[in-house]
């Protein structure tokens, strides 16, 4: 059976590349230096585990996707993936990216999520946006490992509950699980904590909800799908900012981690939100 | 109201370059434009099937013609969409003028009034 080797839960800034790689360094923000430092003491988390294939998660931000037919969920099954928007390009500056997909597990992952009550949509054209490539750029800034994209609507509500996020979680751990291979695989995915774009509290000097920061990133890094379940509802993440929604991502992250500790956990206030970098080995950590 | 038509057309002119360039030359003609064809089409990309029923309000056209992103707040347009066009539009001239973040600081200014209030939703 295939082996879980790694669960990785982050922030996507956008404007990580930007602010750092593609800034010449008398140009870059203060905190770019440390911000790097930090990215890339996170890759190794992922570098260390050795991992074959990763199982991304995300959720698009209305480049593929709009509502004439938005879905709930859904999984690629494709042998590569085209990445970055137009719009993408323009207002982050992200490089275009030609990803390997992996059919087989796509299709396993599939099969067992309908098995298991989750009646994904299923796409043989998807284009990945910055939910997915944004951690690329930050864990496997390579690109050189297959792909299973799984995406979650966390932007255009009505939305899915927090217990359903935790519960695909745990459905997609168990198909990993179950999976016929010898590979190792590990999952990636990114969301957000407190986050306001298009309202009052955008871009201000720290994120919209710095106490829903720190309560968060503690939930998450002891496991406590307890207290995530009895505190966070979808009008609990709305006053913690209008695009709070995208931490369901991280709290699916938790649940094919399961209910344990965090081995990494590291964050950096910026400028207008607060970054999360979190790994859970439910296996073993393999430092 | 019909906030879907809106996003709709917030969608389509911010994922393309040319209709972006003219919707900031000219906003009110490019809305025009894009009521007789773009917003016709059957979703975001048939040039065949099409859709009849759909329309903008008066409001709704006002605050596209306008660039008017408070009013679009409080119609309840996504506020991912609406940003993003603006970004697109302003922040350039902003950055140059005023410094870096002047455009979305302004814009969040413009809608403090909402600070400590539920905002309006943007469910459809």
């Amino acid at each position: 059976m295939a082996e879980l080797a790694a669960v990785l839960a982050t922030t996507h800034h956008p404007f990580f590349l930007k602010a750092t790689e593609l800034t010449p360094p008398d140009e870059r923000m203060p905190q770019a230096a440390e911000w790097k430092s930090k990215v890339e003491a996170y890759r190794e988390t992922l570098t260390a585990a050795e991992p074959d294939i990763l199982v991304m998660v995300g959720a698009d931000h209305f480049h593929q996707f709009f509502q004439d037919n938005y879905p709930t969920f859904l999984i690629g099954k494709q042998p590569k993936y085209d990445a970055t928007f137009y719009n993408e390009e323009r207002e982050f500056g992200l490089p275009k990216y030609l990803l390997d997909g992996h059919e087989d597990l796509s299709g396993f992952m599939f099969q067992g999520l309908l098995d298991r009550g989750f009646d994904f949509s299923i796409s043989h054209e998807l284009k990945i946006d910055h939910s997915i490539i944004c951690p690329i750029i930050t864990t496997r800034p390579a690109a050189d490992l297959p792909v299973v994209p799984i995406y979650t609507n966390i932007f255009a509500p009505p939305l899915p509950s927090p217990r359903r996020f935790y519960d695909l979680g745990r459905a997609i751990r168990s198909i990993i699980d179950e999976y016929p291979s010898d590979k190792k695989i590990a999952a990636v995915g990114s969301g957000h904590l407190s986050l306001e774009l298009g309202g009052p509290r955008q871009f201000g000097e720290t994120g919209p909800d710095p106490v829903f920061d720190r309560k968060a990133i503690d939930w998450l890094a002891s496991g406590d799908i307890e207290a995530i379940l009895e505190n966070v509802t979808h009008a609990s993440m709305a006053g913690a900012g209008n695009a709070t929604h995208g931490f369901m991502d991280l709290i699916l992250m938790l649940g094919i981690a399961g209910p344990i500790d965090a081995s990494y956990v590291d964050e950096l206030d910026l400028f207008h939100t607060r970054e999360m970098y979190m790994t859970w080995y439910p296996g073993g950590d393999p430092r | 109201m019909s906030v879907y038509y809106v996003n709709k057309f917030l969608y389509q002119v911010d994922g393309d370059p040319g209709l972006l360039a003219a919707y900031k030359a000219d906003p009110a003609a490019l809305v025009e434009r894009w009521e007789a064809d773009y917003g016709r089409r059957l979703g975001t990309n048939n040039s065949v099937e099409t859709t009849s029923w759909l329309h903008f309000t008066e409001a709704e056209r006002a605050a596209l013609v306008e660039h008017d992103y408070v009013a679009l707040f409080e119609l309840g347009a996504h506020f991912f969409l609406t940003l993003t066009i603006f970004i697109a539009i302003y922040d350039d001239d902003y950055s140059a003028a005023s410094g870096p973040l002047s455009f979305q600081r302004e814009y969040a200014a413009k809608l403090s009034h909402w600070l400590d209030k539920d905002y309006p939703t943007v469910a459809l």
